[in-house]
């Protein structure tokens, strides 16, 4: 499959940004125009005057791109052009459920025939690792650090799928880079589904996690395995399918000690506790979806 | 000689000023409109949304946002596609767009947006001053004032034409007096069809977003290339200085209107007072010239119809035989006591070797009445500085003490 995403770009080695993006494309196909928020993804694929974008791209501000996909797919309505293009939007987790949040809401309120990806490395990483509404429960980030009174980031990560399920939309579903397969077949099904389809992506990021460049995949697919991200579809408002971990359920500690944003949680005195939350966090989440 | 304004009476229909702009949105053949509802704004989106209803408008999707945020990032999108596209706004919804603002200057995308004047907040006002534009004013977008519901009519398809040239494509704001235009009912004729497909061409961008042609819009520039994007906007907004006149010429010449082009003169020509405004102040002024004018008063108006560009060399051309400016300002830039107008003209005057007083005051803030009596009053005092000079350079007008 080509890739619409060229190499060369400048993210860091092993960026989970750059894969994601690739991944989508490669669902969507060449006949698509991407709406692409500030953060990491933007940055380090358009330097000017060179971009790593084969496909339409276009960046306008940090917390709009799901009103700027509106504005294109209303455009190409309107032009008769509905039929030449998809409209694809992929933002941070920042992007998406923080700063951008209400530009979304409206976009999928209105029912758009737009596919907005979330890029979910769990903090703002283009400005230095500080925490967003997605960020873990105990990660240590920069605007959350772990200190003598402090096992890190105090909440648990909005469930931005549910609410997107919430806005009645067709489909929701989510997947992760350590799955490419999963994930191309996802984006190709949400842009090939009519009105506003929502497709979210665990992608781990090894600068601001802290793990080596070459083990993205793996950790990814750890969150897969522990429960942490559990793989799975919504239609119509409905959970239509599971990706089930049968009986390899791995315990959350082996995806914690992998990173170093959790590393205080194996030297602090009551660390451990800690983990038996995060452990709790995951049982929850297998006894909700049977995994 | 500027042509004269040739109004067909026989055309002529008394609507509300929202009603009219909308009617010129319409017919300027819009493919996306995308707005948010705000105080005096929200008659305008109305209207058109019942257009839409009616099925009046071919070809156009109506965008019914969750903001102005949204209202303006959404043609961010839609212009970048291809569409020519309307929005309108006000006050608030206008600080709120502050970033797209030059996110669509800056993409250079000839979106065109009516701006229904408005204070802005705290303390909260729905009335007429220019604050709100006067905000923007640095944010690369043309902005044309007008005087009444005729002109600001007329204007939106010219706006048009001037943002969509291939030698400009800078977004433009058209604006109009909150209320004092656009509640008001006038006689008007309204843009006609058939003779706006005749001004104005379908838009047909070079640069859009298309997979048979991939671009990347908005890409991300090092100190090596921003300098080059900000330099390419202001010779585009000087290239505007002549368009908006020949612009002003072509509608002229399609419709027989004309309102002047970056700026407008009445009675000039031997003033030795020379008043400059912007919007329907210029109503009430020109009343007051003609009162003053049957006592030998020598007092013209130069009336600013584009602030930005700024008009330097207009400017420069009217008052330079001038005995005194008076500048009247709807806003002030706070921290200088000075309105914006009144700084831009002073500024335009310093390099050369036009040595003529200007004063400035600052009016009808929150939508104070602005009376015959304030007007007549600051020409007494215009008098004054021509005998004895400046002694106040800048001021509010008709402050009421009881009340600090
Ligand atoms: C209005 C505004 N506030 C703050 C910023 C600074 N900023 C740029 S990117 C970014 C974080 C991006 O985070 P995310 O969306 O998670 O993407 P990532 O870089 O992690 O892939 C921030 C805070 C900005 N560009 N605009
Ligand atoms: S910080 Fe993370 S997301 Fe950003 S470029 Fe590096 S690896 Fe990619």
């Amino acid at each position: 499959m080509k890739s619409l995403l060229a190499p060369g770009h400048r993210g860091c080695a092993g960026c989970c940004d750059a894969m994601a993006a690739k991944f989508a494309l490669m669902g969507a196909g060449e006949d698509c125009i991407v709406v692409n928020p500030t953060g990491c993804l933007e940055v380090m694929t358009t330097p000017f005057p060179e971009t790593a974008w084969d496909v339409p791209w276009i960046h306008s501000l940090f917390e709009n791109a799901a009103a700027v996909g509106s504005g294109i797919e209303a455009a190409l309505k309107a032009l008769g052009k509905a039929d030449k293009a998809k409209v694809l939007v992929m933002g941070g987790d920042g992007a998406t459920l923080d700063i951008g949040m209400r530009s979304i809401s409206g976009a999928f309120e209105r029912g758009h025939n737009l596919t907005y990806v979330c890029i979910d490395n769990e903090a703002y990483m283009n400005t230095g690792v500080q925490r967003s509404g997605a960020t873990p429960y105990n990660a240590s980030t920069t605007t959350s650090p772990s200190g003598k009174v402090s096992f890190g980031n105090p909440r648990p990560k909005k469930n931005m799928p549910a609410i997107m399920v919430a806005h009645g939309a067709p489909y929701v579903t989510t997947t992760s880079i350590g799955y490419p397969k999963d994930m191309i077949n996802k984006v190709k099904k949400a842009t090939e589904i009519e009105g506003p389809t929502y497709v979210h992506s665990h992608a781990p990021c090894t600068t601001g996690w802290g793990f080596d460049t070459s083990k993205t995949v793996e950790v990814a697919k750890m969150a897969v395995q522990t429960g942490l991200w559990p793989l799975y579809e919504v239609e119509d408002g409905e959970v239509t399918k599971v990706r089930k971990l049968g009986k390899n359920i791995k315990p959350v500690e082996e995806y914690l000690k992998m990173q170093r944003r959790f590393k205080h949680l194996f030297t602090m005195e009551g660390g451990e506790a800690e983990i038996a939350k995060i452990q709790a966090i995951a049982d929850k989440n297998i006894e909700e979806f049977g995994l | 000689m500027a042509p004269e304004n040739k109004l067909d009476k026989s055309k002529m229909v008394v609507v509300e000023g929202s009603y009219a702009v909308a009617h010129a949105a319409k017919v300027c053949r819009p493919n996306v409109i995308s707005a948010y509802p705000i105080t005096p704004q929200t008659h305008i989106v109305e209207d058109l949304s019942q257009f839409m209803a009616d099925g009046e408008i071919p070809n156009c999707e109506y965008i019914n946002v969750e903001s102005e945020f949204s209202a303006l990032s959404a043609l961010v999108g839609s212009s970048a596609a291809g569409a020519r596209c309307y929005s309108a706004t006000t006050s608030q919804g206008l600080e709120l767009m502050h970033e797209v603002l030059f996110n669509i200057s800056g993409m250079r995308l000839p979106v065109v947006m009516t701006i229904a004047n408005r204070a802005v907040s705290a303390p909260i006002s729905i009335w007429n001053d220019h604050q709100d534009a006067i905000s923007q004013r640095d944010t690369g977008w043309l902005q044309l004032y007008a005087e009444n519901i005729q002109e600001v009519s007329d204007m939106t398809a010219q706006a048009y034409k001037i943002s969509e040239d291939k030698d400009i494509l800078m977004p433009s704001m058209t604006c109009m007096d909150g209320f004092i235009l656009s509640h008001v009912y006038e006689p008007v004729v309204l843009l006609e069809q058939d003779l706006t497909d005749e001004f104005l061409p379908t838009y047909e961008p070079e640069y859009v977003l298309d997979p048979k042609n991939p671009m990347s819009f908005g890409a991300f520039a090092d100190p090596n290339y921003y300098t080059e994007f900000r330099y390419m906007q202001e010779q585009a907004m000087q290239r505007a200085l002549k368009k908006i006149e020949d612009v002003a010429n072509e509608f002229y010449d399609v419709y027989g209107r004309y309102y002047g082009g970056l700026i407008d003169e009445y009675r000039t020509d031997d003033a030795d007072i020379i008043i400059m405004a912007m919007g329907s102040i210029v109503g009430t002024i020109k009343d007051v010239i003609d009162k003053l004018r049957d006592r030998n008063v020598k007092v013209g108006l130069l009336k600013v119809r584009s602030f930005r560009p700024f008009p330097v060399e207009a400017i420069k051309n009217v008052v330079k035989d001038a005995k005194v400016v008076v500048v009247l300002d709807k806003n002030i830039s706070l921290g200088l006591n000075e309105g914006a107008l009144f700084t831009e003209t002073k500024s335009s005057l310093y390099n050369t070797d036009i040595r003529v007083p200007v004063v400035g005051y600052m009016v009808g803030h929150g939508g104070r009445d602005i009376k015959f009596d304030t007007i007549e009053k600051i020409v007494a005092e215009a008098e004054d500085v021509i005998k004895t000079g400046i002694k106040i350079e800048s001021q509010f007008t008709d402050v009421k003490e009881e009340l600090l």
